[in-house]
């Protein structure tokens, strides 16, 4: 088996690992940037290219600020692999992936980790039922195939829920309702980090903007509820909504939900990497030092990939990161490496200023993020639920990995993507231990599922 | 149901949805091409016969997960429609026969 050699491998083609090929490439450093979706700009930037060609106006400005920077990526000489799925990254810094059901192999000097976010998982009644997709999706479904649903109801809290529900009443289309899940508690304990904000106004402004639009085009807007779930047979028949003790009902079709954006672990996890409960934003970090290196030698780990800090910050920690293993690679020196570092880390440092208050504010409240219902499915592969959780536990069940032997939960295609983070919080309440103890999932090869087709194809290259 | 609000769908290839034929864009995935014709149910959980379809459409849920020309487990909003394409909703018993 002959594995193509690099001097650095970057996963994802988010504004993370773009900044940080780009930067490579400058300095003369061989990259190869592998990319699960089918054109870079990763979810931020999603098919920017493709919608240049269009008048959108719609998708906003700073989607658009993205398309300099895919720019200088398509001239670059970087070897740009598109449709990759990697399902193996080692400590040895060998990498493993596929390309439509082939496999190829490839080694590199450093690696950059740069798989972004996904969704925090919204595990409420009835979010199984068809007709239910994340307002990640929704957004998807827009920017890359200008793909709508009239009359939705949109559920839940942060920057990217408004985000979508401005793109969709800017577009004309019209929504049924916004129920906002913002803890009330959540804007005083905001307040408290507000110096931050100071240093970076246009961030927070936006979010304003976006928000105060929102209710001003009329939309049905709710809010100061304790409690929401969805109904449905097979499909979803209703929302219901608990305000001021009472529960109301919306009849609707689709609904999109949304609770803030957590680390993609698993790639960072299988390779060895140290993590981190971070109790602000209630989730897993991966541990880097100020350049992005992990606890694997060679393996560095930047932008959202590493904790929540937005696509900015992202393109900043991705050329961080890049600096660090030009070091590595003995292409730049100590020097340079600081040098060139400084104007990046000081853009970072005025994104990171208002982390504390973004992450405060848009905290999804503890009962969205483990269920309260016994009933509500927490795995969704395998159809897992709160009380099957709970009964485990009563019989001795003391961690994720006992509890994926004793009901099979995270033991599914999404490989525990989408309950992990509810499976930490759940066993640490339960226990009434710290979720640094509860810990997460064994993430093991293969990353993502592969077909035994696909693992022989390697052989063969 | 889903629509697209783009005037031009640019060019148009067929595919059959359980023998049905569907005119759908070119540029679109499996995922997208399906909701947009108006299917949301991809497949049957296998403990409790679920009705599910996409739902994250970022290749992180595997709920999207489908038979494509006689493949199940296809994860359909990472794959790009083409022409010809037969689609089967997927059901898969919990013994892993059908
Ligand atoms: S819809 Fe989630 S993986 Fe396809």
């Amino acid at each position: 088996m002959n594995s193509a050699k690099y001097d650095i491998i970057i996963i994802g083609a988010g504004p993370a690992g773009i900044s940080a090929a780009v930067l490579a490439d400058q300095h003369k450093a061989s990259v190869l940037v592998l990319d699960e979706n089918c054109a870079p700009g990763g979810q931020i930037y999603r098919a920017i290219e493709k919608n240049q060609k269009s008048d959108n106006e719609w998708l906003g400005q700073s989607y658009q600020d993205g398309l300099p920077l895919i720019e200088d990526f398509r001239r670059s000489r970087v070897n740009y692999q598109h449709s990759a799925k990697v399902w193996h990254l080692s400590g040895a810094k060998a990498v493993h992936y596929s390309v439509n059901g082939k496999s190829h192999s490839a080694k590199g000097g450093q690696i950059l980790v740069a798989t972004g976010a996904q969704e925090r998982p919204f595990p409420v009644l009835g979010w199984t039922l068809n007709g239910v997709m994340s307002a990640g999706a929704a957004q998807i479904l827009l920017k890359e195939s200008g793909v709508v649903y009239e009359d939705a109801v949109f559920v839940g809290t942060g920057p990217l829920l408004y985000l979508i529900v401005h793109q969709y009443i800017s577009a004309g289309i019209p929504i049924k309702a916004i129920i906002d899940t913002t803890p009330r508690g959540n804007y005083l304990r905001a307040l408290r980090h507000s110096f931050g904000v100071l240093k970076n106004t246009k961030n927070i402004f936006q979010g304003w903007r976006w928000k105060w639009e929102i209710i001003k085009s009329g939309t049905l807007y709710i809010s100061n509820i304790s409690d929401v779930r969805i109904n449905g047979s097979d499909s979803v028949a209703s929302v219901e909504y608990c305000q001021r003790s009472k529960w109301k009902n919306l009849n609707c079709k689709q609904v999109f939900l949304h609770q803030g954006v957590t680390p993609e672990l698993n790639t960072s996890l299988s390779a060895g990497c140290d993590k981190s409960w971070d109790a602000r934003q209630a989730c897993w970090t991966i541990d880097v030092d100020q350049y992005g290196q992990s606890s694997v030698d060679g393996i560095s780990v930047a932008g959202d990939a590493s904790s929540i800090a937005g696509g900015v910050a992202a393109a900043q920690r991705g050329s961080i990161a890049a600096l660090n293993m030009l070091y590595n690679l003995e292409l730049i020196s100590r020097g340079d490496r600081k040098v060139l570092s400084k104007p990046f880390k000081k853009k970072l440092s005025k994104e990171m200023a208002v982390r504390p208050f973004i992450d405060s504010l848009f905290k999804p409240h503890v009962r969205y993020r483990t269920p309260q219902d016994n009933e509500t499915i927490v795995c969704r592969c395998e159809e897992v639920t709160l009380a099957q959780i709970k009964e485990s536990i009563g019989v001795g069940c003391k961690g994720p990995s006992q509890l994926k032997s004793f009901t099979r939960c995270g033991m599914g295609p999404c490989q525990g993507r989408l309950c992990g983070l509810s499976v930490t919080e759940i066993l640490a309440k339960e226990l009434e231990i710290r979720e640094e103890q509860a810990g997460y999932y064994n993430a093991r090869p293969p990353i993502k599922p592969v077909t035994l087709a696909e693992l022989a194809s390697l052989d063969e290259t | 149901m889903f629509k697209s609000i783009n005037s031009n769908q640019g060019e148009l290839i067929t595919i059959y949805f359980e023998g049905k034929t569907l005119n759908v864009p070119k540029d679109y995935n499996v995922a997208t091409a399906l909701l947009w014709a108006g299917v949301c149910d991809f497949r049957e959980t296998t403990l409790n016969n679920m009705k599910r379809g996409p739902y994250c459409m970022m290749g992180v849920c595997f709920d999207c997960l489908i038979n494509i020309n006689g493949m199940d487990n296809q994860q359909s909003c990472t794959i790009q429609v083409s022409d010809g394409m037969k689609i089967k909703r997927q059901v898969i018993n919990s013994s892993g026969k059908k």
